[in-house]
C-alpha cells in the first residue's frame, strides 16, 4: 500500500503519526482516504470547493505531482508520497 | 576597501586559498562581495558567524528585535550578557571580535514593502533567516525584482527545509508555495518548539549556498528543495521547476514591486497584540483571578500535553488544540469557560474554532499561562 509522510506541523491532525498507509489506485483517491482516516486533516488540506490548498505540495518520490498528472497521478503500492507545508519558523506567529 | 588580501588576510584565510576552488582569486571575490542577512536569531546566527569568519567583505544585518534569554537556546552569536540588547548590535560585535577585516551594516527595523528594496539593492546575495511568512514572501519578492539569489531555510521542531530561489535560473518561493497557509495552521517555533541544534544545520547550508554562489562554484540548490529531518538524520532532496503561472516570476507577472505583505498572508509580520482575541474576547489574568475568587469558570487549557509538567492552573481540563474539533462534545457551551495556553496565540485560534461551533460564553486568557505566571502567581515559570 502506498505511503504518504506526514511533516511534523500537520502530525497535530494524524494523532502524531508520521506515516500514514493510505489506499488508492491515483494521488487524489488516495488523498481521499487520508482524509477519511483523518478527518482533522480535511479543512487544512482542502478549500471550499474541494481542491487542495495552494500552499500544500504534494510529491510522488521527488516530483511535484503537479508535474505529474496531478490528482490523477497514478499510485504503485510501494510509492512514497510527501506532503511538504510551508513552515516559517521562529517564534511570532 | 582594497581588494588586494594583505598578509594579515592571507594567513588568516590560508586553509581557503589552499583550495583550489577557492585559491587567491575566490578569497578576493568573497572580500568584494557582500550579503544581506535577514534576521539574526536561529538561522541568522550562524549564517552571519560563518559568513563572516570566510570573509564576505560587508554583511548586513537586519532585525529589529532585542536579545532576549529564551533565543539563548539556538541563537548562538549572542550571549548571556546580551540578554536586552539589539541583536543587530550584539550580532555585529560578535562578528567583528570574529574577523574585524569586514564591514558589517546593520538595520534595526523591520523589513517592509517601504525599505526592502532600498536595502536589498547594495548586495550581491540575500539570505533569508525570517521567521515569518509576511517577511518570506517580501524577500523573495524583491530577490525577483531586483534579480539576486535568495538563499532560503526554514525550521519546525526536528525538521528544517533549504533551497535557492533564483528567479533568473530557476523558480522562486512563490512558485512552490503560491500562498501561505491559512494563520494558525501552522504552529510557530514559539508554541510547537524547536531544537536548538536544527537551525544550526540548516543555517550552516545556507551560509554555504551563499559562498557557493558568490564563488560561482558547485551545484547551487537551485531547483532543489532540501528536507532535513534531525530525529531520524534523514537528508532528502526533491526537485522544484518554475510555475508558468507564478505571480512574481512568470512570464505574465501581475505582482511587479512589493505589496502588502501583512494582509496578503493574513498575519503580522512584525510585532502585533499577540496573545489578545481582540478586547470583546479577551480576559486579563488579573480580571481572571478577581472571578475566580467568586465564580465557577471552566479553564481549559489548550497546549500539548507534554506542557503541563512545565506550569498549569489547577482545576483545568486539557484538551490540546489539534484534537479540539473532534472532542467538542466534551464542553458544555452553557457554562463560562475561559481558553489559555502558553502566550494566547493557540486560545485565539481555539476561541475562533469554539465560537464558530456556536459557544458564546467564552474569553481568551490575554498573554496564556505566561502572563498569569508573570502578573498573578510567581511561583510558576515562564516558558
Amino acid at each position: 500500500m502506498p505511503v504518504l509522510k506526514i511533516p511534523t506541523p500537520l502530525r497535530y491532525y494524524t494523532e502524531g503519526q508520521a506515516e500514514v498507509s493510505i489506499e488508492g489506485a491515483d494521488v487524489g483517491a488516495a488523498m481521499r482516504d487520508l482524509v477519511r482516516q483523518h478527518p482533522a486533516l480535511e479543512q487544512h488540506l482542502y478549500n471550499g470547493s474541494g481542491e487542495l490548498r495552494a500552499f500544500v505540495n504534494l510529491f510522488l518520490g521527488e516530483h511535484n505531482i503537479k508535474d505529474l498528472q496531478g490528482m490523477e497521478t497514478p499510485l504503485q503500492a510501494e510509492d512514497t508520497l510527501r506532503l511538504i507545508p510551508s513552515i516559517a519558523g521562529g517564534h511570532r506567529r | 576597501m582594497s581588494i588586494e588580501l594583505t598578509h594579515e588576510e592571507i594567513l588568516r584565510y590560508s586553509r581557503h586559498l589552499l583550495i583550489p576552488e577557492v585559491g587567491l582569486e575566490g578569497q578576493e571575490k568573497l572580500k568584494a562581495s557582500s550579503v544581506l542577512v535577514i534576521g539574526t536569531g536561529g538561522l541568522g546566527s550562524p549564517v552571519a558567524l560563518y559568513l563572516a569568519a570566510a570573509g564576505i567583505g560587508r554583511i548586513g544585518l537586519v532585525d529589529y528585535d532585542v536579545v532576549d534569554a529564551s533565543n539563548l537556546q539556538r541563537q548562538v552569536i549572542h550571549g548571556t550578557a546580551r540578554v536586552g540588547t539589539l541583536k543587530v548590535e550584539s550580532a555585529r560585535e560578535r562578528m567583528l571580535d570574529l574577523n574585524p577585516d569586514i564591514q558589517v551594516d546593520t538595520y534595526n527595523e523591520p523589513f517592509t514593502s517601504e525599505n526592502a528594496m532600498r536595502i536589498a539593492a547594495e548586495y550581491d546575495v540575500l539570505v533569508d533567516g525570517t521567521d515569518n511568512f509576511p517577511t518570506r514572501y517580501l524577500t523573495n519578492d524583491v530577490c525577483v525584482f531586483l534579480g539576486k539569489p535568495n538563499v532560503y531555510g526554514s525550521i519546525f521542531r526536528f525538521d528544517g527545509q533549504a533551497s535557492v530561489f533564483y528567479a533568473r535560473e530557476g523558480p522562486c518561493y512563490r512558485c512552490l508555495f503560491p500562498e501561505p497557509p491559512p494563520p494558525g495552521l501552522v504552529p510557530s517555533c514559539a508554541e510547537g518548539g524547536v531544537l536548538g541544534v536544527l537551525p544550526g544545520t540548516i543555517g550552516t547550508i545556507q551560509a554555504t549556498e551563499a559562498v557557493k554562489l558568490l564563488l560561482g562554484i558547485g551545484s547551487p540548490l537551485i531547483g532543489q528543495l532540501l528536507l532535513y529531518n534531525a530525529l531520524d538524520m534523514e537528508f532528502e532532496f526533491v526537485k522544484l521547476k518554475k510555475n508558468p503561472n507564478c505571480r512574481v516570476c512568470g512570464p505574465n507577472p501581475d505582482i511587479t514591486e512589493p505589496i502588502d505583505y501583512e494582509q496578503f498572508c493574513g498575519v503580522p509580520g512584525h510585532d502585533g497584540d499577540e496573545g489578545s482575541a481582540g478586547a470583546d474576547w479577551d480576559i486579563t489574568a488579573p480580571e481572571l483571578a478577581k472571578r475566580l475568587k467568586h465564580d465557577h469558570l471552566k479553564l481549559l487549557d489548550v497546549r500539548e500535553p507534554h506542557e503541563l509538567a512545565i506550569s498549569n492552573l489547577p482545576g483545568e481540563v486539557n484538551i490540546p488544540l489539534g484534537t479540539l474539533a473532534a472532542r467538542l462534545s466534551e464542553l458544555d457551551s452553557a457554562e463560562e469557560m475561559v481558553v489559555f495556553c502558553k502566550a494566547g496565540t493557540r486560545s485565539t485560534r481555539a476561541l475562533e474554532l469554539l465560537v464558530s461551533a456556536g459557544f458564546k460564553k467564552v474569553k481568551n486568557l490575554k498573554g496564556g499561562i505566561n502572563a498569569w505566571a508573570r502578573d498573578v502567581d510567581p511561583n510558576l515559570p515562564v516558558y
